[in-house]
């Protein structure tokens, strides 16, 4: 006799959110996390997963307009919200200024962490758009890296918020 | 070569594109989880699966016993009796450490596996443990594999120059005991493995992000009984490494059975718990060390006694009992010394490759001996190390133990990082502020960073060892439209390898770098590959340029022939020079897509008798030797080096401690890319610096990790990680292709920088360190014990 799963094909829910300004319908398990409905049900794989206790910070996204940690978030709590992602962040060819900054500054070594990055120097460039390196460090301190010491994505958020300023920025 | 051009993998990284194992979706994919063992030591009494098997989405179970009957035991590389160990990818009839794996599920979902786990039933009995290696060693001590018959992997004595004449012509001989911690480097991606087994062509495909996928084969196809060249192995990006992902392939294993059992692709992704608790730490290293030295600061010799702690398996040990090897002296010039070096089991998780592997507890016993030193003959640490050093006209320096240091300026390297913090400045205001009551420390250490290992260093522990050497594949293609394509066997993990071979193909063909396509990652029916292939050991940068050359020669060769025979010109007169094939001579040129094209396409147009197509694979090795019947071997190629200072201030009221000011002087010869070396010196600093402050695998008394999720292993942040300066010497290498010395270890210099700085800043207190982790308590704890004296 099989054994029936803890949880019943009825307990399913719908989840409709905005995801990267597109509407989105899908159907999860009520457990399902948010950084599972996007990586899996939505295909978006830029969003990575690294602890799953919410503390290496690869997961960040912004929804609502403030960061959240999705492995820390059901994705029925996304109901009706709208989601950043890393996939959001470029317009077609062209990069976000961040991501740019990054690229300039050598931000990035293995790549894993950087999505979350990302999504965490935008937040803080959004609320303070010329940060000291003091405030920088503190705006990322939820998401670890190993790859950079974080030298050179401090540079990279502090070159990204001159160029989100409109100031010229000689790499 | 030489500029610090932006990365090639970057856009598809910052855009989210990146391909890492857990974005790999197949058809019909299921999912694995493991169950793991709560006991450090116990039998296993029964594995009930039955319950498990029946839940909805469950595909199948896997337990120790089928394994043992399906699967070989993993090879050993240990001489006798150690190597009769039996280590499989379950644990058969007994677990051996508090996380091992005993029993396995695949499901439709991730969360279905997880479900399944809880309904086995696994019953154990509990039998007695050790946690401490020189527990281990004492009679009566529980013994891990029986069929060991001890749990010794490996006792060995290397002995050079005559250390007794150098403690008889001491003017003082310093004692002490020192013990290094167990930490890992953590990448934020943990272990990952897909694999499929394709019935239609009995094709076994596994997609994982192991850093050496060609160097496991034999464990792979061993343990499977699988034949290796059916064996498909693929890495795409990886989320970092750092040594860790070198010993995954009992997962390989594991996951691999799962998909023939279950007919089904299966998918595992390591969850963070697992991977701290059961992946891979570094080695724990304890020393005694005695060190003969006259009063002038010159060091006679060395001798040490070391107990290294490898956990319950030897997943690639004992290689780590002589890889420290590489850099027996450090950087300095004594000729004595001795070294009794042992390789304990203990019921902890299994040690392997781990930046900086092996080297790195050598380096900060010297480098915390020389300090220890300075402090007993009343000197300071620099003048003791620049008396030591060995000279830059000494170069290329042969070791003791038959290392051959291919060029560098010790002294220099000193002297500017001591300029880049202000030492002496700092002196002052050091003896100033204690007057305050504020304690300033300053931390020097100058280490050896050995890249390009020679695999003959494993034959030290067990002559029968096939191994030695070390090579690496390149393949380069013009094709029909004058595109050139490149595939090489490293693995990377982040240390920008499509960018820096663009780099070294670029020039060789006259063309820019964004005209080179690198293949990303690894698939072995796709690059070309040596069984030594991957990333590890600051290996790439120095064996891929050699095999990057070596291909473009072949090709350039080839067609300055067809270009000569088009221009009706001499082959030894072409150049290559943006994107043409030009005739010295004449100055006439063609394209290359000519080229390619008459070498493709248009072969009647070929000189009479010349093979069609445009592509070379090369294969290149160093000139490795064996180790003599002392153990005498270079065991690298390259020596890079860097010193490290730090500056804390210490709170004698708490023990904690920040870093004020760090420096970094760096020398990894020729630099292909500035902008990737310094990225990696940075890497490397924080890692370290990591592990002297706040990353510490500890075990409580029941065998259980205290530090199993982030909450408790406490990798750094951007608060704790201090701005770091640095800069760059470029001292050619003497022997390695272009002067290009391997970058990337950094040797775990800040481990004995901050654990020097620590002691400095004590003074006052007279603590001595004697650990490598500066654990607030432990400090705290120390300096109450010395008031007390006061």
């Amino acid at each position: 006799m099989k054994l029936a799963k803890l949880t019943q094909k009825d307990d399913l829910v719908q989840i409709r959110c905005k995801v990267n300004g597109d509407a989105y319908t899908g159907t999860v398990e009520p457990r399902t996390l948010l950084v599972y409905f996007l990586r899996d049900v939505l295909n978006l794989t830029g969003t990575h997963v690294g602890c799953d206790t919410g503390h290496c910070g690869a997961c960040t996204v912004i929804m609502d307009g403030k960061t959240v940690k999705s492995c820390m978030v059901l994705a029925v709590q996304a109901e009706g919200a709208s989601i950043l992602t890393v996939e959001g962040l470029a317009k077609g060819e062209n990069l976000h200024p961040i991501q740019e900054a990054f690229w300039e500054n050598h931000g990035l070594q293995c790549g894993y962490c950087t999505p979350g990055m990302l999504m965490s120097s935008l937040f803080l460039l959004q609320r303070n758009p010329n940060p000291t390196d003091e405030e920088i460090r503190r705006g990322i301190d939820g998401n670890l890296c190993r790859c950079t010491g974080y030298v050179n994505i401090v540079k990279s958020v502090k070159a990204a918020a001159k160029k989100m300023r409109g100031v010229e920025v000689t790499a | 070569m030489g500029h610090p051009l932006k990365r090639k993998e970057d856009r598809r990284l910052l855009t989210g594109l990146g391909k890492f194992v857990d974005d790999i979706k197949l058809p019909g994919m299921a999912y694995a989880a493991i169950l793991r063992s709560p006991y450090a030591h116990a039998r296993i009494l029964g594995i009930d699966v039955s319950k498990a098997e029946r839940l909805e989405g469950v595909v199948c179970t896997l337990v120790g016993e089928e394994v043992a009957k399906l699967t070989d035991p993993f090879l050993q590389i240990s001489s006798p009796p150690a190597n009769k160990l039996k280590d499989y990818c379950l644990a058969v009839g007994k677990v051996h450490f508090a996380g091992e794996p005993v029993a396995a599920v695949v499901a439709e979902t991730r969360s279905t596996a997880e479900d399944a786990l809880e309904l086995i039933d696994a019953e154990y009995e509990a039998v007695d443990h050790v946690l401490d290696a020189k527990e281990a060693l004492k009679p009566g001590a529980p013994v891990i594999h029986e069929e060991v018959g001890s749990n010794v992997v490996f006792r060995g004595k290397w002995d050079y120059g005559d250390i007794n004449a150098a403690m008889k012509q001491a003017d003082k001989v310093v004692k002490k005991t020192l013990h290094f911690h167990r930490f890992s480097s953590t990448p934020i991606e943990n272990n990952a493995v897909l694999a499929q087994y394709d019935k239609a062509t009995g094709f076994l495909n596994v997609y994982s992000n192991n850093q050496m996928p060609m160097f496991c084969i034999p464990w792979v196809s061993f343990a499977l009984k699988f034949p290796s060249n059916r064996i498909r192995m693929v890495t795409g990006d990886v989320g970092g490494g750092f040594g860790t992902k070198i010993i995954s392939y009992p997962y390989i294993v594991l996951i691999s059975l799962l998909a023939m059992k279950s007919g089904r692709p299966v998918k595992w992704i390591e969850t963070r718990t697992e991977h701290l608790s059961a992946a891979n730490h570094g080695n724990e290293r304890a020393f005694e060390v005695e060190i003969p030295v006259k009063n002038d600061g010159t060091i006679l010799g060395l001798k040490v006694k070391a107990w290294d702690d490898c956990g319950a398996y030897t997943r690639y040990e004992p290689a780590g009992a002589t890889i420290w090897a590489q850099v027996t002296p450090g950087c300095y010039r004594f000729k004595n010394f001795q070294m009794e070096f042992l390789q304990v089991m203990t019921s902890k998780c299994p040690v392997g490759p781990n930046r900086g592997y092996s080297r790195m507890q050598h380096l900060w016993m010297i480098e915390r001996s020389v300090d220890i030193v300075a402090r007993e003959l009343g000197l300071d640490p620099t003048e003791v190390r620049l008396k030591n050093f060995i000279r830059p006209e000494e170069m290329p320096y042969v070791t003791p133990s038959g290392g051959v240091y291919d060029g560098g300026n010790y002294p220099e390297s000193l002297s500017r990082v001591l300029k880049l913090i202000d030492y002496w400045r700092w002196r002052k205001e050091q003896v100033e502020e204690r007057k305050k009551g504020r304690l300033i420390g300053i931390g020097i250490s100058t280490i050896l960073d050995s890249g390009t290992n020679n695999f003959g260093q494993v034959k030290i522990t067990n002559p029968e060892n096939p191994f030695s050497g070390n090579s690496e594949g390149a393949r380069i293609s013009i094709d029909g439209l004058g595109g050139i394509q490149v595939a090489l066997g490293t693995s990377p993990q982040g240390q920008g390898h499509e960018t820096f071979a663009s780099q070294v193909v670029a020039d060789e063909f006259g063309v820019s770098p964004d005209q080179v396509t690198v293949l990303m990652g690894f698939d072995s029916a796709v690059n070309p590959y040596s069984h030594q292939s991957g990333a590890y050991a600051s290996r790439c940068a120095v064996m891929g340029t050699g095999a990057l050359l070596g291909a473009a020669k072949k090709v350039k060769e080839k067609a300055a022939k067809i270009a000569a025979h088009v221009l009706k010109a001499d082959p030894e007169s072409i150049e290559f020079k943006e994107g043409h094939a030009v005739d010295r001579d004449s100055g006439r040129k063609i394209p290359l897509w000519q080229i390619g094209n008459i070498a493709w396409v248009n072969n009647v147009l070929l000189p009479e008798g010349m093979e069609p197509g445009l592509v070379a694979i090369h294969f290149w090795r160093p000139d490795f030797g064996l180790p003599d019947e002392k153990w005498r071997l270079n065991q690298t190629l390259t020596y890079s080096y860097q010193s490290h200072a730090a500056v804390i201030e210490m709170d004698p009221e708490t023990g904690k401690f920040k870093i004020l000011k760090y420096a970094i002087v760096d020398d990894c010869g020729k630099q292909i890319n500035p902008m990737i070396v310094e990225g990696q010196v940075h890497g490397a600093a924080a890692h370290g610096i990591g592990a002297a402050m706040y990353e510490n695998f500890e075990y409580d008394e029941d065998g259980q990790l205290k530090s199993s999720t982030l909450v408790d292993y406490l990798v750094p942040t951007a608060l704790e990680v201090p701005d770091l300066v640095t800069e760059s010497m470029e001292t050619p290498s003497l022997f390695a292709p272009k002067g290009i010395k391997g970058v990337g270890e950094g040797g775990g210099t800040p481990i004995s920088a901050i654990a020097n700085a620590v002691e400095d800043a004590l003074t006052p207190y007279g603590v001595e360190i004697s650990d490598s982790h500066q654990n607030p308590q432990r400090i705290y704890e120390l300096i109450v014990k010395k008031r007390k004296k006061m």
